[in-house]
């Protein structure tokens, strides 16, 4: 294993490893209580350590698009109740998945990335490998199965907080009264975009936890290149999200 | 009993072991010497299976390991226990729970008693009422002690110490190094040290290997050390002037006296 850690090569190299690392991660625990665990210990760290960050951006987010809109349509023959509407689809169909799990990159990849980072600098990796703990399936199984379940939450309760962060916005600024805002809301509901919603959360949420742990376990050498993976997780994971968006988005709503 | 058979291990274009061929017995402390950059720890890597020998075997009670698959790897892990240079405890955990953790890990016994046993094997490495403090509130002569507690709390068959003396002032070395040797004999396991301590390898060196650019340059004891006439191993040890003085004074007082 460590010489897979001190390796180094091109692209082709990365994404081989990469993919070994996720089919490892899927392997058999050698004790199911302690991943279990494990695994609840990341659910708290990754959703409930990350609620109000979500809460808070999300808010934002929903009440300036409210404002935006309403703004734009106030110079038009479009009804206001549309703003309702609009800010509903956007926060479902895209602000939601996509900037939350942008933020969370953010905050979730350099963690992970740093910690894994850490235990690998501090021989902790190379303590449990020696126990005969298969490292991969005990590290980073257990903080993909927390993200699959924890970002899809945490993606709805940031776009019912969109949207009730319009509906305040949007009251208050006097563009638009919370009966209109409300009906434009409630119009035209398309169940097949809480799908979208929940598969776009599941896969982005798969993505940065995986570009991260991937840098923070096989990062090597100094304190500098915990940094530097760190960084590298931050960056990469939204570039991954991202493209993950547009591919999905195409795939989706065709 | 540990084996090793011209073992080579290569990084690149670089041969750091060439063909180290040594054998480690069982309730001894083997101690592997060398100079930073010898190979020593590559050498002790390669054995615990970190690394993979580019060449050669390494036989754990005849049984090849490199030859196994990694279930067959992770059976002999069970058996061995390793003390880390920084003694690589688990910072999210208390000491108790990193003593505890291969029991959690690997066996199916009740709480109560995988308590006892993590009491038992703390008290034994004379460390009482730290249960409950972490690793960051210990000071690093008791997180190598929490470090050698977890390497023995599933009773191995071998040890394993990466510089158990680093960071540490020389009477905690002291502690650390006879506790080692105690533990070896008392429970008859087969430890290899990976040390430059010179206190240490005087003190504890039962069998002795001294590894030079990546070749084994001599073997023997702890007694048979000063007689050796190797140039590398006489600079290794009396590395400074005021040391190689002080033994030419000594050579040149006997030699009067004879």
């Amino acid at each position: 294993m460590a010489e897979y850690v001190h390796a180094s090569g091109g692209p082709l190299f990365h994404i081989g490893r990469y993919v070994l690392m996720i089919k490892r991660s899927f392997a058999k625990p050698e004790r199911a209580a302690m991943y279990w665990k494990e695994t609840l210990v990341q659910m708290n760290n990754i959703g409930v350590g990350s609620l109000v960050i979500i809460l808070l951006i999300s808010f934002f987010i929903g009440a300036v698009s409210a404002v935006q809109f309403a703004y734009n349509l106030s110079q038009s023959m479009v009804p206001m109740y549309y703003v309702g509407f609009v800010v509903k689809e956007s926060m479902i169909l895209e602000l939601a998945p996509t900037v939350s799990c942008l933020i969370l990159g953010g905050k979730i990849g350099s963690n992970l990335a740093s910690e894994l980072g850490t235990m690998r600098l501090t021989e902790q990796i190379d303590a449990l490998e020696i126990m005969g703990v298969n490292t991969i399936s005990y590290l980073i199984g257990p903080k993909l199965a927390a993200s699959v379940t924890m970002i899809p939450l945490l993606v709805v309760i940031s776009a019912i907080t969109g949207i009730w962060g319009g509906l305040l916005a949007g009251s208050m600024s006097g563009y638009v009264s919370g009966a209109d805002y409300l009906q434009g809301v409630l119009m035209s509901f398309k169940a097949y975009n809480i799908f979208v919603m929940m598969v776009k959360s599941v896969v982005f949420g798969f993505v940065l936890t995986s570009v991260s742990c991937y840098q923070g376990f096989y990062a090597h050498g100094s304190a500098i290149e915990i940094g530097k993976a760190s960084t590298r997780a931050v960056v990469l994971s939204c570039v991954m999200v991202l493209f993950a968006d547009l591919i999905l988005t195409w795939l989706l709503l065709r | 009993m540990i084996e090793v058979k011209d073992v080579r291990k290569v990084f690149g274009t670089q041969e750091v072991l060439k063909g180290i061929s040594a054998v480690f017995e069982t309730g001894k402390n083997n101690l592997i010497i060398g100079k930073s950059g010898s190979g020593k720890t590559v050498l002790l890597k390669c054995i615990v299976g970190l690394l993979t020998p580019t060449d050669g075997h390494v036989l754990f009670d005849e049984k090849d390991y490199v030859a196994m698959n990694i279930d067959q790897k992770n059976e002999i892990r069970r058996e061995l226990g390793m003390l880390f240079q920084g003694g690589a405890l688990f910072d999210s955990l208390t000491v108790e729970q990193n003593v505890r953790f291969p029991l959690d890990m690997f066996t199916h016994m009740p709480l109560s008693e995988k308590r006892d046993r993590v009491n038992e094997v703390l008290k034994r490495v004379n460390l009482v009422n730290a249960n409950h403090k972490f690793p960051s509130q210990i000071s690093g002569g008791m997180q190598k002690r929490t470090g050698i507690a977890r390497a023995i709390v599933m009773n191995p068959k071998y040890l394993f110490c990466d510089e158990p003396n680093s960071g540490l002032d020389p009477q905690t070395s002291i502690v650390v190094d006879e506790l080692i040797m105690e533990i070896t004999q008392e429970y008859n396991i087969t430890t290899i040290t990976n040390t430059h301590d010179m206190n240490s390898v005087i003190a504890n060196g039962d069998k002795i290997i001294f590894l030079h650019e990546g070749n084994k340059h001599w073997e023997g004891d702890k007694y048979s050390l000063f007689e050796s006439d190797n140039k590398e191993l006489i600079d290794f040890i009396f590395a400074s002037d005021f040391l190689k003085e002080a033994r030419d004074a000594r050579f040149n007082k006997l030699k009067n006296k004879v």
